[in-house]
């Protein structure tokens, strides 16, 4: 059961952004990124993180991706124009590639960790929101509050940036 | 190979894919947007790599510091985003071969 999830999971999630980052239309990025994440919230919950899935879902492919596309549609966006194929580009990414497929599956399974096996259930994790919310606001209080620091000069700094006449 | 076990290994492969995916849309796309689409991509590979050891290690603390690797990814697609459409009002394009003016 666990093999049957994880490689749909793992082969949608890689065609997803595989795509993301061939196509040409902008809008098509947006919406394949949208469903790589929700790939990617799917894997969570193999990990028996299931706060984190819908986190993932709300924040990432709701309100990010929402940002994205109105955007797109803010700047009329055109399609990227098709350059010139450079032979020594080619060849450098396909080297790349080669080297990726041979070298990360034997870099991860390098450390001695890497061999405990998945089986659902057996987790020392639950990932529940109760057991995430005593631990963000017991032990990780302060850099919580931090969070909400970021989030504010964040917010100061997108109205800057977006003024149209600065100074007045 | 399909029917032996997940193992956390598994998991920090795919993770490593998505990076290496995420990098090259970073490296080869001209798009500012795009690149950084790719840049979530990226973020996404990390936080699936923190769930996967937390799950694997009996530690819940990586999933607090997934939760706030997602706001700084939404700070950062909220200012990145200011900045594009700052830099489209004046030179009407997101190619970042025309973002050249503080080049050395």
């Amino acid at each position: 059961m666990e093999q049957i999830f994880f490689w749909s999971l793992a082969i949608g999630l890689l065609t997803a952004a595989t795509a993301v980052v061939v196509l040409r239309n902008p809008v098509s990025s947006a919406v394949c990124l949208v469903v790589a994440l929700v790939f990617q919230a799917a894997l969570f919950v193999t990990l028996e993180a299931n706060f984190l899935a819908a986190v993932q879902v709300i924040v990432y492919a709701g309100a990010v991706m929402v940002l994205f596309l109105f955007v797109i549609m803010l700047l009329d966006v055109k399609e990227e124009a098709r350059r010139p194929m450079v032979w020594s580009k080619v060849v450098a990414v396909g080297a790349g590639v080669v080297v990726a497929i041979l070298g990360i599956p034997r870099l991860a399974t390098s450390f001695p960790a890497s061999q405990k096996t998945l089986v659902w259930g057996q987790g020392k994790t639950s990932g529940a929101a109760q057991d995430l919310g005593t631990l963000l606001f017991a032990s990780y209080a302060p850099l919580f509050l931090l969070t909400g620091v970021l989030l504010l000069v964040a917010t100061i700094g997108v109205v800057v940036l977006c003024r149209r006449d600065p100074g007045t | 190979m399909i029917f032996s076990e997940i193992t956390l290994g598994h998991y920090l492969a795919l993770s490593g894919f998505l990076f290496i995916i995420g990098l090259a849309g970073v490296l080869l796309r001209r798009s500012l947007l795009i690149v950084m689409m790719s840049l979530e991509l990226l973020l996404n590979a990390a936080n699936l790599a923190l769930v996967a050891v937390g799950r694997f290690q009996g530690l819940p603390d990586t999933q607090v510091a997934v939760f706030f690797v997602i706001t700084v990814a939404a700070a950062e697609v909220a200012i990145g985003l200011a900045i594009l459409v700052a830099i489209f009002r004046v030179k009407k394009t997101t190619a970042i071969d025309s973002m050249s003016s503080l080049r050395f």
